[in-house]
């Protein structure tokens, strides 16, 4: 047991513990901070600027958020962050999927149905996120992904067999090879601690699930992730342990990372996730990059590979509409 | 017993007019000389959650994701369900299922 005081030293010192042990930063880089508005991206901001202070990591902090478009949900998350840019007094950009791809999620989903949304938004905001750094000129993206996020991720990733993820999601930092790396340095901070830390420090965040967000796979994940932690709440590190020892067989194909040959993003396709997505939504072909022909990684069957090369070359033929502003 | 509720994290939906602090008068439940967490949160359910109960409740407990903090103290340190009340406590719910 600690007390208030005492919890706050303990949380912002393993925080700065691992940001130190996995030499997440350098001094003089810029970094933006990917900030939704919600627990875990305000509470970054705080503790990010607070240690940066304190410890003199020499660092040029920015607040990045992504515009989805999502009425009633991220017009007011949105408010939030544009609040946390003056409390804490971190320069703020916001990109949208409106000036980038065309569509919000809003029209998206009116042209998918409610099913695969998280899908199109988690692809389309990756890249959301790489363009608005570079149009920051930042050197990394953190993110405020934690343990149960981490925990969640990796069993999802066990559930659906994708082994090429399953090698890579508990990696505290990412992308090391592409344009812009990023990392996670509240990745063996536990949910329950953020929330605890931003009550107690009364600090300002948005809290409502996305309106889209009910149907996604990974609530399953969380559910028992939650049950787990009840009875023992050691669990989700112990996951996160596993996770990262993983060794896949040699014998398992991976996908080899090139690069998007319309747009140059980083990709294991010959067309990045976010270019099939865009096309398929402009050619009236939602489901397009969703379902078997699109998978890859272990246990492909022939057919499927065959399949999936088939569709690309249809892919290929022609993009319509918009592609993104910037050509990485 | 006079309690000072307060809900957080979006639980606060699932009440009449979205209000976050609720200031209410509990009893004990017959047979029980104290009022405990247990018999709170059946009180809750009964009486001030609207609509989907379920993400508040979970069997006899809160869901999984909801923090409970009994005078700014965490509810698993204090006893959990059996945790006894007295009168003027604060209690509050904070949910975790949203969005980071």
């Amino acid at each position: 047991q600690i007390c208030r005081e005492c919890f706050y030293i303990v949380f912002e010192d393993e925080i700065h513990q691992t940001i130190v042990d996995n030499n997440l930063f350098k001094a003089g880089e810029r970094v933006a901070i990917g900030a939704s508005g919600g627990k875990d991206s305000t509470v970054l901001a705080y503790v990010l600027s607070e240690l940066n202070k304190r410890h003199k990591y020499g660092l040029d902090l920015f607040l990045l958020s992504i515009d989805e478009g999502i009425t009633g949900y991220r017009d007011d998350s949105l408010e939030t962050v544009k609040r946390n840019e003056l409390q804490y007094g971190l320069p703020l950009k916001i990109v949208s999927y409106k000036d980038l791809y065309d569509w919000t999620m809003d029209d998206i989903v009116k042209a998918i149905g409610l099913k695969n949304n998280c899908t199109f938004c988690g692809v389309f905001r990756r890249q959301a996120l790489d363009r608005g750094a570079a149009l920051l000129k930042v050197d990394k993206i953190v993110t405020g992904h934690n343990a149960d996020d981490i925990a969640e991720t990796v069993l999802l990733n066990i559930l659906r067999g994708d082994i090429a993820r399953l090698s890579r999601c508990t990696f505290i930092t990412t992308g090391e090879d592409g344009p812009i790396p990023r990392c996670k340095p509240f990745k063996y901070t536990y949910e329950k601690e953020i929330v605890m830390y931003a009550y107690f420090k009364k600090l300002d965040y948005f809290s409502t699930e996305c309106i889209y967000s009910p149907n996604a796979y990974r609530g399953f994940a969380r559910e028992f992730i939650k049950d787990l932690e009840r009875m023992r709440p050691r669990a989700i590190l112990d996951i996160i342990t596993s996770g990262e020892n993983f060794r896949i067989s040699t014998t398992t194909r991976m996908p080899e990372q090139g690069t998007c040959e319309r747009c140059g993003y980083i990709s294991s396709q010959k067309l990045c996730k976010a270019c099939v997505l865009l096309d398929g939504l402009n050619r009236g072909l939602p489901k397009l990059g969703i379902g078997r022909t699109a998978k890859v990684g272990a246990g492909a069957d022939g057919s499927g590979e065959q399949q999936g090369k088939r569709a690309e070359r249809r892919n290929r033929s022609s993009l319509q509409g918009k592609h993104g502003n910037l050509d990485f | 017993m006079h309690l000072t509720l307060e809900f957080g994290g979006g639980l606060e939906l699932l009440l009449e007019k979205s209000t976050k602090v609720h200031k209410v008068d509990v009893q004990p439940r017959d047979g029980e000389d104290k009022a405990t967490m247990k018999g709170l949160l059946s009180w809750v359910k009964s009486n001030l959650v609207k609509e989907r109960p379920e993400m508040f409740i979970k069997d006899d407990s809160v869901r999984p994701g909801v923090l409970v903090l009994i005078n700014d103290c965490d509810w698993e340190l204090c006893g959990g369900l059996d945790a006894e009340l007295e009168d003027k406590d604060v209690v509050v719910f904070i949910s975790t299922l949203h969005g980071g």
